[in-house]
């Protein structure tokens, strides 16, 4: 009997699993809106933008006095500085980017044909630091939240457009990849992202009211008092591993700018709100 | 030699009774505590703070249990029932031992 149904498991999962490898990530993203959309039929796409907030009308209030006087306001200032102070060859971030840089951060992360790998915001600022013989700034330090929070103000009401290059199955199979970890069990209390963020969003965690994943990029870096500052989408991935008792990988490691690529995807329509404050 | 017996048995029945306060005792304590159990995270169970609302609330458990036996196979392993189940499994991954989960398992029957 016990067989038998493990037998069974196993052809279903199978069979999940080939569905997935078929996957469409034009269809996915009809299918991901739409089942939220069913959830929380009194939600717009726009906001999603505001992760459990958007669920929650008294927190809402209270976080939108807080985004008044936002408290990462001096770390857009010197981000600006920063990104305009040339480098020691006498070249500049802008030079790095389309549109020097400005109101871009809606295309990333993005494929690289040529690096044939997804390329976030914060690992592009260390590639063109690379290119320019600058040493790679670390992904938690002042400088790079400074600057990723002044590209993402730049980039604030820009629609979060991101391409899959269909015919590039490595392209295809990052993407894949991305959505499979988002499903994939891990930790000793065996959750998957999507438990959380799929399955139970707008339930509550002890006092913790679970925010949908659709949305989940659309404000990054974030300022958490717990955090003492702002953080990076990748610190908050380490921290939901934590907190299932997975090991967390490391910032911008390929899997996690994989799962970048996928969840930020699925937010395609939603417009880009950060740098912003969350709990 | 009647009345030493007698003492006996009400010395034995006590200290019975007051073992399995105790075990109920600590099988709250196992089940509330956010580094064992840490039930609350998704269950209300009566007398605990801020419970979240992700799986039911803990009642009646004998209505819902037929032995004791199978409230175990829950905490033990929740995807025995449910395999989709977001319970984690508390004694298959060894977030709580044999013995602990026999303790909140007193606890919850005596709910
Ligand atoms: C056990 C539950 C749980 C799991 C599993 C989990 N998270 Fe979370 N996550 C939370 C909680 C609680 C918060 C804080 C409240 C909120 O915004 O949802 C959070 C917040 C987040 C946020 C910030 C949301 C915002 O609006 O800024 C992101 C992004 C996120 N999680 C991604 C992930 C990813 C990716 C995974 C898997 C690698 C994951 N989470 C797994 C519970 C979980
Ligand atoms: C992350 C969420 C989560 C945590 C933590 C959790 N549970 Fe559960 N529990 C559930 C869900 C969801 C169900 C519903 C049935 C299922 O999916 O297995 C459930 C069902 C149960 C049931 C069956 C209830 C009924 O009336 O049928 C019992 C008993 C139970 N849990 C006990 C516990 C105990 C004891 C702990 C802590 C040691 C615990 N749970 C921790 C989510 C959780």
């Amino acid at each position: 009997m016990l067989i038998l149904l493990r037998y069974l498991i196993t052809i279903i999962g199978i069979s999940l699993y080939w569905h997935q490898v078929f996957a469409d990530p034009q269809q996915d993203v009809k299918d991901y809106q739409q089942y939220y959309q069913q959830r929380f039929p009194n939600l717009s796409l726009q906001d999603y933008a505001n992760g459990a907030y958007a669920l929650d009308e008294k927190a809402k209030l209270n976080w939108l006095d807080i985004e008044e006087f936002p408290p990462y306001e001096q770390e857009i200032d010197q981000g600006s500085e920063l990104f305009n102070t040339p480098f020691a060859n006498g070249q500049s971030y802008a030079s790095c980017f389309e549109n020097g840089g400005i109101a871009i951060a809606q295309n990333y992360p993005y494929w690289d044909k040529k690096q044939q790998s997804v390329i976030t915001l914060p690992l592009a600022i260390n590639q063109c630091r690379e290119k320019n013989q600058e040493p790679v700034l670390g992904y938690d330090s002042f400088d790079m939240l400074a600057l990723t929070a002044y590209l993402a103000y730049t980039a604030r009401g820009q629609t979060i457009n991101i391409q899959i290059p269909e015919q590039d199955t490595k392209a295809l199979a990052a993407y894949q990849q991305g959505k499979d970890y988002y499903f994939t069990r891990r930790g000793q209390l065996n959750f998957s992202c999507s438990h959380c963020h799929y399955q139970y969003p707008g339930y509550k965690l002890r006092s913790e009211l679970l925010s949908p994943a659709l949305g989940h990029t659309s404000h990054w870096p974030v300022y958490r008092a717990k955090w003492g500052g702002l953080g990076s989408l990748h610190r908050r991935f380490r921290g939901c591993h934590r907190q299932i008792k997975a090991k967390p990988e490391p910032q911008q490691c390929e899997n996690y700018r994989n799962l970048e690529y996928f969840l930020s995807h699925m937010s395609n329509g939603i417009k880009l709100n950060g740098p912003s404050y969350r709990k | 030699m009647p009345h030493f017996i007698l003492v006996l048995i009400l010395f034995l029945s006590t200290s019975i009774q007051a073992s399995a306060d105790d075990a109920i005792a600590m099988g709250k304590q196992l089940a509330f505590s956010q580094n064992k159990g840490n039930c609350l995270a998704c269950h209300q169970i009566a007398d605990g703070l801020m419970p979240g609302n992700i799986g039911p609330p803990l009642v009646r458990m004998k209505q819902r249990f037929q032995t004791k036996q199978q409230l175990q196979q829950q905490i033990w392993d929740a995807s025995i029932k449910n395999p989709n189940t977001i319970m984690p499994p508390f004694g298959r991954n060894h977030l709580l031992t044999e013995q602990e989960i026999q303790m909140i398992v007193e606890f919850l029957w005596s709910l």
